[in-house]
Parts: C-alpha cells; structure tokens; sequence
C-alpha cells in the first residue's frame, strides 16, 4: 500500500469540519511552525522538501518563496491558486471540497513563512459549493483561533478570504489570477516584474497551486528531510492525480512519485487497466495541455526504461517522445477514441478561452480550431496537416503567457504522433463523418509514428 | 555629479549606449533606420502599453555581458528592457522575421484588405506591415467576422471589421480623458471594442483614439472619405488653445483645411495629444498660425505630391519634355506652401 500524505483521513466521516480534522492530529504544524519555528525555518523546511509546484509548472516551491522580495512597510500576499480549470484535471477541487481544512493549514503555514498577513484563495466562479465550504471551514478556524488576531497566542494576525473567480480559464495563470483578484479583466501581465517583486495591488506576492499548499503541511510535521525520502531523485513527495478516460476506475489517486505509469494504469490499486476490456491508445498524463503520447511512448521511455511518475521521466525526449506531468490530470484513451476529434476538442477550449491579448494566440487557435472541425467533419485536405502543424509552431513560443503553448502542443504532439489517423480522417471522410473510427485504418493503433 | 550610467546594446550588429531601463525596441529607435522593429501596439505615449501584437518580437542571442546566455524564446521588445552587453537580432534572423510574417498572417485574418476604400490607408501600420512581411496569399479559408459600424459620439466611427484589438485606445480612454466609457468585451477572437451599452465617447481628449488607432477602425467622422492623405497636404500649425497645447497637423486640401490631427513623430506616434475643439472645430485657417509644412518620410505615400527638391525619377531623367513637366509641377508645389 502507498503512503499517503494529503488524502490519509480522506475516508474518515466528517473529516471536512474542524472537529474531525483536529481530532485527526490536524493543525499540528501550524502548532509547531508558529510557536517553534521562524518564518526562515518554515521556508527552510520548504527547501529541503524539494517540493515542486503541484499547478503545473513544477518550480520548486522553496526556491518560488525565497524570491520574495521583502520591502520595509510593504505587505506581502500568499494566493492560492485554486482556480482549476485545465480539462482533466480535478483534483484540487477534490482536496478543497473533502478536506478543507488541509489547504487551511497550509495558508496559514505558507503565510506566516512569507510573512503575509493577508491571504486569499481564488478559486473559480462555477465551484460554488468548494467556496461555501471553503468559508465555513474558515469560519470554524478562526472560532477555534487559528485565524486573526494573535493565533495561537504567537502574535501572528492572519486573515484568508476566499475569492470567487470569473470563471475563465486564463485567470488560473498567476498574473491574470493577480489581475482578476484586483477587479480588473483576467488579462495576463508581461513578466517582468515576476509576482515576488509586484504582484497583487504591486506588493510582493506568492502565487501557489492548492495542493502545493496543502503539501506544506507534513512537510512541517514529518520534516523537509523525511518528506524528501518520498519519491525518487528531483521528484520528491507525493502528488494527486486525477485520472480520467477510458479507465476502469477514474478518480483522484494519491501516488508516490516515481510510480512506474504502467503500474498506476493497470494496478487494482490505482486506476485497474482499461474499461471494457479494450486496449490502450494515448494517454494525456498532464491535463489537457501536455503532450499525448501513445501507448508503447507512454509504457516506456524511448530507451526502452519504465516510464515513471516523475516530472523527469514524463519529460524524457522532450516534445518528441515525452510529455509532461502538468497538472495531474491523467487522460486514457482505449483504441476507440478518435484522436483527432479529441485534439479538436483540446482546441476548441483553448480557442474559447483564450483572453485575446495577443495576436498569435487569439487568431491562431481559432484557426486551429477551424482546420480540426473541417478534418474531423470530412472535408479535409492533405495540406491541412501541414497547415496546422505550421499554425502551431507560429503560436508556440510567441505568446505573452503560456496559453498559447498550452494550445499548440497538443495539436503538435497529435500530429507528431497520430499523423496516419489524421491522413485518415482526410481520406476516408464518409467513415469519419460516421465515426467510424475503429481500428480498420491501423495497421497497428499501437505502433505510433514518431519522426 | 555621479557619472551617467549608461548600459551598451548591440542591435544587428549596430552599437548604442542607452540608459538604463531603455527598452529594446527604444534603443532601436535610436540607432534608426530599418533596425527599428515594427510596433502596433506599443505608444510610448501610454503607459502600460506594448506586448500585445507580438510584432515587435525579436531574439536575444546574448543576454548581458554578465549572463551571456541567450534568451530561449523570442521577447516583446518594447517590453524588454536592455541589459549591458546585450546583443539583439532583428531583421538578421530568420527566426524573427518568420514570427513576424506569422503575425502580419494572423493579423490579417480578421482585417480586410479593404485599403483601396479604408480611410487609415496611407496612415496604415499594418499596411506597411504586411507589404514588408505579408504574404501575397492568405492560407485562411473560413469567414471573417464582420460588424456593423457604430457611432460612438457625433464625431468618431468605430469599424470593427478592421480592429486588430492593440488596445491603444483603451489606454487613451484610460489614460487621458476624464471619464471611461469604452473598453474591450469579450475575448479571444470574440473581443471587441465597445462603449458602455448605448455609451458614447464625448469628452475634451476623446478624438485621441483616432490619432493613436494603426488601423482603420477608428476614424474622423468629419474627415471620413473627404480625400485621400495623399491628396492632402499637411502643414504645422498651432493656436492659444486653453485646453491643450494646440500644436496640430492641419491637412489641406487646396485653401482648405479638412482635417486636423496631432502631430505625430517619426514613428507615428502624438508628440502630444489634443482637446477636441482644437481637432472638430477649428478648421478655418484663420483658427491657426502656420508653421512650416510637416516633415514627412519620402518613404511614405503621404509624400507624393510633395515635391520640396526637385527630384525626378530615373524614367524621366533622359526626357526633357517629361522634365519640363516636373519642373512645372514643383513650381506649383512650392506655390501651395
């Protein structure tokens, strides 16, 4: 059985209210970070956790903290960044509706490392029910004093509010959060300046992802060292993973890094193989945004070693034969699903919520949207694939946040990788139109093509 | 006094000292010449403005004398600031130059080549733009969004056909008149500019949207489809103005003024912004006292007809009666000014 961190008591009643949560040894580290602890301790512990940003990015987190810059007489803010909106991926929202009081404990240790008197959670506008519960759970901790004035006696003051997003996209990258937090329109800002040097109303801010945040807690309570044990080489801790597609049984895992992906896949533990008895096609292992990568590319690295959950082991080649762990948000697609019908719907996300800022972005994903929905409906032309391929090398790299990326590689792994079923989609547009899409065009759905 | 810092950049192989905090693009700007990266939403009249249309991109392939690592995608560089040492490319790489023919592409995709009958032509950025980087067909096959145009006030005409959404008048609106009332709804490729719901533009500084608009999707209801610029002539004039600093470009047409603007530097940008009675209202010449013709690029179409020296082309030279014809023309010229 796998260590868990974060999701230990997932399964106790009532964990979501404080009582519980407490009765489970919850606020420990609060306990001991502000009345053992300086705040440079705190981050210390951080760094020696080797813990990577949960949102996306992977930055490490202690590294992310010590670049806050600390004027005289200016505030600082922590922000979690709880807007969520990556398709495939859920599981934030499942560790703020199941245990609240996790990410909580987490603020409130982040905050006093950073120094932040006040902290919001920004979380998107459509999940009403995980902001509902959000503030009653603050609502519980500051009866109980761990909120406001003087918590626990330290001399700390901490207040958190909870902030509805506008429900776009864009507003979960730090700097439109930052933009939208302010009232104003979730339009990125141009870096620099980075969020550490001027980030909410200009003051020095932390932006991090909720299960970042929430990981903060037993890195206190067990130790930067101990947590470092888990997981293998700079992949350290555990992570959440919610897995979605064609499996036999989807949902939020918590895994130790360094899983092979085979094992997360087919183990009863984890996601118990493919649904339907059917075989696996491509996996989405990040969340929308990353790479698809085809069976035998996702089962193993292009040395032929296992394919493991760690940032470095997805990433293994690059964008030719690697993909990213992104958000956690692990797609399967069994040999039925269509490819190009999938990255069409990949792109017309991105195309929707794209905030228009930029030229490359606002008109090249809607022009990639276009070229897909013409493939996928039958009237395609072999050109097009060169012409999307093309669209999204022109919008990769040119953006002024990484929206843009995030809607190129998709369509850039997909051609990469599933060309033949495109050049079928364009040469069989009848059976396309009718979806029938099967295996009859593969001489072997799972030998992908890989230039 | 403490010696002026002033940090060295190197832009296609051409040096310059700037002072710190110089952005890229503006220290192209002093060097000069076909160095200087385009800029469609930039104005460095406007604070925060620039970034946007990703026309300005360009590669640094030496990061500072300290960090000579190049930077590893293309950057904004009327965002980017210049480090010592640096070193750019612009127009020597072909990596900028293909971002830059991929912009003008994406650009295009919603605005029409409809300069033949657009007001802005001759004026036009994005006109130059794509002659210098545009392709001479377009891979884009769908439709077009189109719109209706709206009045917005008595005096301005927003085209939303041919917005390429820089947002410069956003940052006019918000910048330097006294109270907003447009903006940008929507997004992505849905985004346009509106006024509040039924809103107009009226006040002192709103006819500065038209000035700072590269395209042709804000324009002078009072001048709308009067001439062409190229018929026109511009000449610098100023007046008392209460208001504002009343340095303005009047553009005659024969004895009269028919358009008045602000005068803009060799980038194309207002070297100040006017008030609207100076813009709408004052276009008697007796309003004014003239200064000198505007200098304008012989590069620009607003040239012809313009003749200050005479100067005639390679054709006619070995003509005499063609020549004699020139000679008549400049003299007619010389007699407008």
């Amino acid at each position: 059985m796998a260590r868990k961190l974060l999701l230990t008591h997932i399964d106790v009643p009532g964990i979501h209210t404080f009582e519980v949560y407490r009765q489970k040894g919850g606020y420990r580290a609060v306990e001991k970070a502000l009345k053992t602890m300086s705040p440079d301790d705190v981050v210390e512990e951080v760094k020696k956790s080797g813990l990577r940003g949960r949102g996306g990015a992977g930055f490490p987190t202690g590294m992310k903290w010590s670049f806050l810059a600390k004027p005289e007489g200016v505030p600082r803010y922590l922000v979690c960044n709880g807007d969520e909106s990556e398709p495939g991926t859920f599981k934030d929202r499942f560790l703020m509706t199941h245990i609240p009081h996790a990410l909580l404990e987490g603020m409130i240790v982040s905050s006093y490392a950073l120094g932040a008197k006040t902290s919001y959670i920004y979380v998107r506008g459509e999940m009403m029910p995980q902001i509902r519960i959000l503030e009653k759970a603050i609502e519980e901790a500051k009866v109980a004093g761990f909120l406001g004035k003087n918590i626990l006696g330290t001399g700390y003051d901490l207040e958190i509010y909870v902030q509805p997003g506008g429900g776009a996209y864009i507003c979960g990258e730090e700097t439109a959060l930052l933009e939208s937090l302010e009232g104003k329109r979730g339009n990125p800002r141009i870096k620099p300046p980075f969020p550490a040097i001027a980030g909410l109303y200009g003051c020095p801010t932390v932006v991090n992802n909720v299960e970042s945040i929430a990981a903060t807690v037993p890195i206190i309570n067990d130790g930067g060292e101990e947590y470092a044990k888990i997981g293998i080489e700079r992949s350290t801790g555990t992570k959440l993973i919610s897995a979605g597609g064609n499996l036999v049984r989807p949902g939020v895992y918590e895994i130790e890094l360094g899983l092979p992906v085979e094992e997360f896949i087919y183990s009863d533990e984890y996601c118990g193989g493919i649904a339907n008895g059917k075989r696996l096609k491509a996996v989405v292992a990040g969340g929308s945004s990353v790479p698809i990568l085809p069976t035998n590319l996702i089962l193993k690295t292009i040395n032929g070693n296992n394919r493991l959950m760690t940032y470095e082991s997805l990433a293994d080649g690059g964008f030719q034969t690697g993909t990213s762990m992104g958000s956690g948000g692990f797609i399967a697609f069994d040999e039925d699903q269509c490819i190009v019908r999938n990255t069409w719907n990949f792109t017309r996300f991105y195309h929707h919520e794209s905030c228009g800022q930029c030229s490359p972005c606002r008109e090249g994903t809607g022009w990639m949207e276009k070229v897909l929905h013409k493939i996928e409906m039958g009237h395609g032309d072999l050109s097009d694939i060169e012409l999307l391929w093309d669209i999204q090398r022109r919008i990769e790299g040119n953006t002024i946040c990484p929206l843009g990326d995030a809607a190129a590689w998709p369509v850039a792994a997909a051609i990469r990788h599933f060309r033949d079923e495109f050049e079928w989609h364009i040469n069989h547009p009848q059976d396309a139109l009718t979806h029938n899409f099967g295996l009859a065009h593969y001489a072997d759905p799972l030998t992908p093509i890989v230039s | 006094m403490a010696e002026e810092v002033k940090l060295k950049v190197t832009i296609d192989g051409i040096s310059v000292e700037v002072a710190p905090g110089t952005t890229i693009l503006n220290a192209a700007r002093q060097i000069g010449g076909d160095i200087v990266p385009p800029a469609m939403c930039y104005y460095s009249k406007l604070e925060g403005s620039g970034g946007k249309c990703r026309t300005c991109l360009v590669k640094v392939s030496k990061g500072s004398e300290k960090d000579p690592r190049p930077m590893p995608k293309l950057v904004a560089s009327c965002r980017t600031t210049v480090m010592d040492g640096m070193e750019v490319e612009n127009i020597t790489s072909p990596d900028v130059v293909d971002a830059r023919k991929a912009v003008v592409e994406m650009l295009l995709i919603n605005h029409p080549l409809d300069c033949p009958v657009c007001d802005q032509a001759g004026e036009c950025k994005l006109q130059d733009l794509g002659f210098e980087h545009g392709s001479a067909q377009t891979r884009y096959e769908f439709e077009r969004r189109t719109f209706e145009r709206i009045d917005i006030g008595d005096k301005i005409q927003l085209h939303m056909n041919r917005c390429i959404l820089c947002y410069r008048c956003v940052f006019v609106a918000d910048q330097i008149t006294d109270k907003r009332t447009h903006g940008i709804i929507g997004r992505g490729d849905h985004a346009e500019i509106s006024t509040y719901i039924q809103n107009v533009v009226e006040n002192d500084f709103s006819g500065n949207v038209i000035d700072v608009c590269p395209v042709g999707a804000l324009t002078d209801k009072t001048f709308r489809f009067k001439n062409r610029v190229w018929f026109t002539k511009p000449v610098d004039a100023h007046r008392d103005c209460p208001t504002c600093s009343g340095k303005v470009t009047l553009w005659y047409k024969g004895k009269d003024a028919i358009r008045v603007t602000a005068r803009k530097d060799e980038f194309g940008e207002v070297e100040e912004f006017i008030c609207n009675t100076c813009r709408f209202d004052k276009k008697e010449t007796s309003d004014w006292k003239l200064e000198e013709p505007t200098p304008i690029s012989d590069q620009s179409v607003i040239s012809s007809n313009h003749y200050t020296h005479f100067n005639p082309p390679a054709v006619i030279e070995n003509n005499p009666v063609l020549q004699e014809q020139n000679l008549e023309q400049l003299a007619r010229t010389e007699k407008l000014k």
